[in-house]
């Protein structure tokens, strides 16, 4: 028994009345259609990106791994151990502890250096304002998403793991892509 | 001659028997490939590529899977009946395997100078010997639902039973419009009736009316509301694990092999080709074998296409618009050859 709302409760969209012979050709007619539009999924192809081989190429703009800089010329660290990225941090994943440059060892531009310099990146939530607090720009975030491992411990990247040319392993959008 | 029925035996012992493992070791070849393609095809028709990873292209996908079902743990719930739950998926795949001795693959050949039918036995009782099966099979998924002592498979059980019985009155009455097309039982002797003309354009009706009624005997979509995944969890087969779950699977791909095998031999015209062509015996079987995988690539295709029916329409459907298209389709049949 089909449920019937009665027409004093709410107006209903029915289908008009058809003939046997109209509701059979249409019962045909809709599944043909409908083995059409299945059939032009397969000719379109598969959509899949296989994973390990294939990657989805990322924005420039894109928020990955953070990356630690130097000076081009000099080969000295831009970070001067502010620990304005730190405070800046949300998630409070970052830690600073700076030392004093001296004429011995000069590790920074600036008068101090970040002696320590470590990101968990398993509290990291890559928002990005560790680069936007850096007044030197010496962080900025990288394109890199492929970090799991198999420990908590191995997230905590050093500052010599930040400051290493990373592999670009993640493809770049192109112009217009 | 035993008494039953009359069966053309005329070959040696052995070559019965070496017929019966060929065919046997060809089919359960062919059937995981055949879990390959269905999946494969599937993902095309969703915009992927199914299973690519294990072996190449992933035609080891098959092999990967039999290893992890064997491995699973035996177990049964409590509530089950032991012995029941346990032959259940074995009367199944008895049956399903049954149904293969009927297909014909080729016409009579002479191999090394032997007369050797390339099919397993051509019985003059055909079609009903197939009926037989099917009626038997369905014992093997009503017992296996009702053993498991599990409300879902108890409704996936009790679902199998109305929708095969129903259907398999449209698929037999639509079948005897072939037969007396024909005017005989046995399959390669229809077979060889279609020299002229297949039997799918005179009998157009029938024809649609045995794929639909195929669809529901083989419990595949739109009408799998036997197993029904989304409400009852697998239904019949839903507390089947490991080995009794791939019993399961096995027969119902066996089956659509069966169902396809026999639309191919009572309407498209078995093993032979179009327009004249008359190749050595020896590619009647891939002929066969092709016109039954374009069956095989319907059922893929109505898979990934239509939703499943809904029980009342199920029925309806069955009773009220196959079966008297069936029964019409019959008696114009019956008037026009008589």
């Amino acid at each position: 028994m089909p449920y019937d709302p009665g027409s004093d409760v709410i107006e209903v969209m029915r289908h008009p009345q058809r003939s046997a012979a109209a509701s059979t050709y249409r019962s045909f007619g809709e599944t043909l259609r409908g083995m059409k539009t299945t059939l032009a999924r397969v000719v379109e192809g598969p959509l899949t990106i296989q994973y390990p081989e294939e990657k989805t190429p990322v924005y420039p703009r894109f928020r990955g791994r953070h990356k630690l800089h130097r000076f081009e010329d000099s080969g000295l660290e831009k970070c001067v151990g502010c620990s304005l990225c730190a405070a800046a941090c949300p998630a409070d994943c970052i830690r600073v502890v700076a030392a004093e440059n001296t004429p011995e060892t000069r590790v920074s531009a600036g008068e101090r250096y970040a002696a320590v310099y470590e990101i968990n990146l398993s509290r990291c939530i890559f928002c990005g304002y560790c680069e936007i607090a850096c007044p030197f720009d010496a962080i900025t975030m990288g394109h890199d998403y492929e970090m799991s491992d198999y420990t908590r411990s191995d997230l905590i990247f050093t500052k010599e793991m930040l400051l290493a040319e990373p592999l670009e392993r993640t493809p770049l959008r192109r112009e217009g892509e | 001659m035993i008494g039953l029925a009359d069966v053309n035996f005329f070959e040696a012992w052995w070559v019965q028997i070496v017929k019966a493992i060929v065919i046997f070791g060809v089919v359960f070849g062919v059937l995981p490939m055949l879990t390959v393609y269905e999946r494969k095809l599937l993902g095309r028709f969703q915009h992927r590529y199914g299973p690519n990873r294990v072996g190449p292209y992933g035609l080891l996908q098959p092999m990967a899977e039999i290893v992890k079902f064997a491995r699973k743990e035996a177990f049964r719930p409590t509530t089950s009946v032991g012995f029941l739950f346990h032959v259940a998926p074995a009367i199944s795949i008895l049956t399903a395997v049954g149904g293969l001795a009927l297909i014909p693959w080729g016409n009579v050949q002479h191999i090394f100078g032997q007369p050797v039918g390339l099919y397993g036995i051509d019985v003059s009782v055909g079609p009903l010997y197939v009926f037989a099966l099917g009626g038997i099979s369905f014992y093997g998924i009503l017992l296996g639902g009702w053993a498991s002592g599990s409300k879902y498979s108890f409704l996936g059980a009790m679902r199998a039973a109305a929708q095969l019985i129903s259907y398999e009155v449209s698929q037999g009455l639509a079948l005897v419009g072939v037969l007396i097309t024909a005017q005989t039982l046995s399959l390669t002797g229809i077979v060889n009736a279609q020299r002229g003309m297949w039997y799918f354009i005179p009998q157009l009706c029938g024809f649609l009316i045995f794929v639909v009624a195929s669809f529901a005997e083989t419990n595949r979509a739109p009408f799998d509301l036997v197993e029904a995944d989304a409400e009852l969890v697998g239904g019949y087969f839903t507390e089947y694990g490991g080995t009794g779950f791939v019993a399961f699977l096995f027969a119902e791909y066996v089956n659509m092999l069966v169902v396809s095998a026999m639309a191919a031999t009572l309407f498209l015209g078995g093993w032979l080709l179009p327009f004249g062509i008359h190749p050595p015996g020896w590619v009647d079987p891939f002929v066969v074998l092709a016109k039954m995988m374009i069956f095989m690539t319907l059922f893929i295709w109505i898979r990934a296409t239509l939703p499943r029916l809904r029980y009342d329409q199920l029925m309806s459907f069955g009773w009220k618009v196959l079966l008297p298209l069936a029964t019409l389709n019959l008696l114009v049949t019956a008037i026009i050859v008589a």
